[in-house]
C-alpha cells in the first residue's frame, strides 16, 4: 500500500502541469451555459486536442495518449488546479465514449470519437422523459423499424447541454408489449439538427438554457448509429453506469481544487471562526474523496470491477459539492446575492447534483439493497 | 484502456495485511469479547490480560516496537489493520495508549528506558498508559507502565488515583500521580499525539463497521407491520448514509498510516470517529428500545463511539489541525 506514484507518472504530470501553465485562458471563459461561452468552451476542447490532453485515457488512434486510469487522475488534479475551464464535452466522454469501447463498432468508434474528442460535435444525453425520471425503464419513446434504420418519436427532457450541443444519444422503447419494461429498449445516437426533432431549451434555476426538452417526430436514424443489438439497450447502458463512469463523472482533481479555492476565500476573509470547521471538512472532503478514488482505481487497475460502489461515491461528491459551495456563499456575505462570482455558478451547478445521474434516494437504495443486503422494499 | 503501464501506486492492502486482519477478527470472534468487556469494566482483569496475551502473540505490539527492542516496526499501516480489528470486537484495555508509549519511548534519545520497557510490551506481558499531563489515563490500574507526558518532560508515574465513572465502563478513567521517575525532557510528544490519534482513527472505524453489521443483521430479522423492518426506506437510507460515511473514512485512516502526515492523521481522526458516532445513532435508532439498554451487547460499540470521539483530540481540536497543518499540500 503506498500513495506514491511512480517516477514515469511524475512525469507525466509535470509535462500535463508544463502545458497546462501555457495553455490555460488566463481569464475565465463565459458561462458554459450561454450560446457564447458554448463556442469558447468548443474552441478550447480544439486547444487541448492538438497537444492531445483531451481525452488522456482513450487509444492514441482516437486522440488520446493511452494512459490508463490512474494517469486520467494525475491529468485531473493538474488540469483543475491549474483552473482550466470546465468540459463541454463531460456528456459525450464520460457516458458515450465508455459505452462505445465496450458495446460500438469499430466503424462507430472511428467516426465518433475523433471529432468528440475536439469538440467539434458536443454530445446530449437523451435519457430522461415527463413520465421516465427515476424509473428511467417505463419510458415510452419509439423506434420503429424502418427501412435502413429506424423512426424516432416522443419526448425527452433535463437533456444537459442540449440547447448548443450537435447530436444526442439515448434509450427507445424498440420491442412494445414486452414482459418487463426493461426488455426492448434500444441505445441510439441521432442528430439534434435532423428533420422531426425540436429542441426547447429549459431555463435552470438562475435562468441559463443549461438543459432542453427534444420532440422526436418521426426522426429517422440509420442502422450505423445503433449501439449494440436492438433490444439489448438497457443493459448496454447500465453496463457504462456502474463500470468506470463512477470513477470519471466526477473527477478528485475537481475536490481538491474547489477545496484549495475555498481554503484561499476563508483566509483572504481573516479565517473566520465561524466558518473554521466547514472550511476544514471540505479539505478534509476532497482529501477523502482522491484516497477512496485511488483505492478504487487500484481495484479496478488489478481487475475487480466496481459495479454499486459507484453509488457511495455519487451520494458522497454531490453533497459535499453543495456543502462546499454553500461554505464559499457564507463567507461572500452579501456579495453572495449575486449571480457574477464563479461560486454563485459553481453553487447553482451544484444543486443538480443530487438529482441527474440517478437520484440520490435511488443510490441510496441501490447501496442499502446491493451493498448491504437489505430486501427490496416499495420505492 | 492500456494493461501494458509500468509498475503504478497501488493504494491497497497486500494480500498479507488481509490475511492479518483475518486471522486476529477470527481469533477475537472466537473469544467472545463481549463478555470480556463487561468483566474488564467491573474492574475483573483476568480474561482482558488473557485476551491481551493472544493479541500480543499475533504480533500486534510488536508493530509499534523497532527491531532493536524486539519489535517488528514501526509498521503504522498493519496497526491500522489490527486497530480496526481491535475496535470491530470491542476489545477493552490500554490498547491506543500501550501503541503511544512504545513509539514515544522509542523515540527517546536515551535508549535506556526503551531496553527496559518495551520488551515486555512486545510480549504483552506488560500493559502501558499514557497521557499528556493533567489528563485522565485509561486504565491506569491495571498499566504496569504508566506515562505521564508534556512538552517538557516524560515521567515514569509513581500511582494512579482512583477508576472514575465513565459513559463507556469499558473505558477506566484514573489520574496519574505526580512526580516519578524523569525519563526524558523534550520527549517528542507531537509524534506521541500523531500515533494516538491514528490508532483511535482505526479503531474508530472498526467500531463503525461493527454497529453497521449489527444493525443490517437486526433490521433483517425485526418485523413489523408483517415485514422485515429493513425493507423500509426510511431505515435503509439511514444505514447507506452510515455506509458512506464508513467508506469515505476508511481510506483517510489508511492514507494516514502511510503519509503519517499530522493533517492527514487529524483528518482520519474527526472523520472515521464522527463516521462511527453518526452510526452509532443510526444503530440506536433502527435497534430501538432494546438498544438503549446496557445489557444489550450493542450498548458496548454504542458508548464507546461516543467515547473515542473526544479521545487524543476533540473533533474541533482535529479540524484545527487540518486547517492550520495543511490541506493545501493535497
Amino acid at each position: 500500500m503506498d500513495l506514491a506514484h511512480s517516477p514515469a507518472d511524475e512525469a507525466f504530470r509535470a509535462e500535463a502541469r508544463a502545458w497546462l501553465r501555457a495553455h490555460v485562458p488566463s481569464e475565465p471563459l463565459p458561462s458554459l451555459e450561454t450560446e457564447e461561452g458554448f463556442a469558447a468552451h468548443r474552441a478550447w476542447e480544439a486547444e487541448l486536442t492538438v497537444d492531445r490532453w483531451s481525452v488522456v485515457s482513450w487509444p492514441t488512434a482516437y486522440g488520446g495518449r493511452d494512459a490508463g486510469l490512474m494517469r486520467w487522475l494525475i491529468f485531473e488534479e493538474e488540469y483543475y488546479a491549474a483552473g482550466a475551464p470546465g468540459r463541454v464535452s463531460q456528456n459525450g466522454i464520460s457516458l458515450l465514449a465508455p459505452t462505445l469501447f465496450d458495446h460500438g463498432t469499430e466503424e462507430q468508434r472511428a467516426r465518433v470519437l475523433p471529432s468528440m474528442a475536439c469538440g467539434e460535435v458536443v454530445w446530449a444525453q437523451a435519457w430522461s422523459e415527463p413520465e421516465a425520471g427515476s424509473d428511467l425503464a417505463s419510458l415510452t419513446s419509439r423506434a420503429v423499424r424502418a427501412d435502413g434504420g429506424w423512426r424516432l418519436s416522443g419526448q425527452k427532457t433535463w437533456s444537459s447541454r442540449a440547447a448548443f450541443a450537435d447530436r444526442a444519444f439515448g434509450l427507445f422503447r424498440s420491442e412494445p408489449g414486452t414482459p418487463k419494461p426493461h426488455q426492448g429498449l434500444t441505445y441510439l445516437m441521432f442528430d439534434l439538427r435532423a428533420p422531426g426533432v425540436t429542441v426547447r431549451p429549459i431555463a435552470r434555476l438562475d435562468g441559463k438554457p443549461a438543459f432542453a426538452e427534444l420532440f422526436l417526430d418521426d426522426v429517422f436514424v440509420p442502422d450505423e448509429d445503433v449501439i449494440g443489438e436492438p433490444g439489448q439497450g438497457w443493459r448496454i447502458a447500465m453496463s457504462a453506469a456502474g463500470n468506470e463512469r463512477g470513477l470519471t463523472l466526477r473527477s478528485p482533481g475537481r475536490f481538491l481544487a474547489s477545496a484549495t479555492r475555498l481554503h484561499d476565500l476563508w483566509s483572504a476573509r481573516g479565517c473566520p471562526a465561524s466558518t473554521s470547521d466547514r472550511v476544514a471538512d471540505a479539505l478534509i472532503g476532497a482529501r477523502a474523496y482522491q484516497l477512496f478514488t485511488y483505492a478504487a482505481a487500484s481495484r479496478f487497475l488489478q481487475g475487480t470491477p466496481l459495479g454499486p460502489e459507484s453509488s457511495l461515491n455519487k451520494v458522497f461528491w454531490s453533497e459535499y459539492d453543495i456543502a462546499l459551495h454553500e461554505t464559499a456563499l457564507e463567507l461572500l456575505g452579501e456579495e453572495a446575492e449575486l449571480a457574477v462570482t464563479d461560486w454563485t455558478e459553481g453553487y447553482v451547478f451544484s444543486l443538480a447534483g443530487p438529482i441527474y445521474a440517478g437520484t440520490n434516494e435511488i443510490q441510496r437504495d441501490i447501496i442499502a439493497e446491493r451493498l448491504l443486503g437489505l430486501p427490496k422494499g416499495r420505492r | 484502456m492500456s494493461s501494458q503501464m509500468p509498475p503504478q501506486m497501488r493504494f491497497l492492502l497486500s494480500s498479507e495485511q488481509r490475511a492479518f486482519a483475518e486471522s486476529l477478527d477470527a481469533m477475537l470472534t472466537a473469544a467472545d469479547t463481549p463478555a470480556v468487556v463487561r468483566d474488564w469494566a467491573r474492574g475483573e482483569h483476568t480474561a482482558g490480560r488473557a485476551l491481551w496475551s493472544r493479541i500480543a502473540e499475533l504480533g500486534v505490539f510488536a508493530l509499534a516496537v523497532p527491531e532493536a527492542y524486539d519489535g517488528v516496526g514501526p509498521l503504522p499501516v498493519e496497526l491500522a489493520v489490527a486497530f480496526v480489528e481491535l475496535g470491530r470486537h470491542a476489545v477493552p484495555g490500554p490498547l491506543v495508549e500501550t501503541v503511544v508509549a512504545a513509539v514515544t519511548l522509542a523515540g527517546l534519545d536515551d535508549p535506556g528506558p526503551a531496553k527496559r520497557l518495551l520488551p515486555t510490551l512486545v510480549s504483552g506481558e506488560a500493559m502501558a498508559t499514557l497521557a499528556p499531563a493533567g489528563s485522565y489515563a485509561l486504565d491506569g490500574d491495571s498499566a504496569a507502565t504508566r506515562l505521564s507526558l508534556s512538552d517538557a518532560e516524560l515521567r515514569l508515574a509513581p500511582g494512579h488515583g482512583p477508576v472514575r465513572p465513565s459513559l463507556d465502563p469499558a473505558r477506566r478513567l484514573t489520574s496519574l500521580a505526580p512526580g516519578g521517575e524523569l525519563l526524558a525532557t523534550h520527549p517528542p510528544a507531537a509524534r506521541a499525539l500523531t500515533w494516538a490519534r491514528l490508532a483511535v482513527a482505526a479503531q474508530a472505524l472498526g467500531v463503525g463497521l461493527a454497529l453497521l453489521d449489527r444493525t443490517v443483521t437486526y433490521v433483517r430479522q425485526r418485523a413489523q407491520f408483517g415485514v422485515s423492518i429493513g425493507s423500509f426506506q426510511a431505515v435503509k437510507h439511514r444505514l447507506a448514509d452510515a455506509k458512506v460515511a464508513l467508506a469515505f473514512a476508511r481510506p483517510l485512516v489508511f492514507g494516514a498510516a502511510v503519509t503519517l502526515d499530522p493533517a492527514d492523521v487529524a483528518a482520519a481522526k474527526v472523520t472515521a470517529c464522527e463516521a462511527a458516532y453518526t452510526t452509532a445513532r443510526t444503530a440506536l435508532q433502527l435497534h430501538g428500545a432494546i438498544g438503549y439498554t446496557a445489557e444489550y451487547d450493542l450498548s458496548l460499540w454504542l458508548t464507546k463511539a461516543r467515547a473515542l470521539r473526544t479521545a487524543w483530540g476533540s473533533p474541533t481540536a482535529c479540524r484545527n489541525d487540518v486547517l492550520s497543518g495543511g490541506g493545501r499540500r493535497w
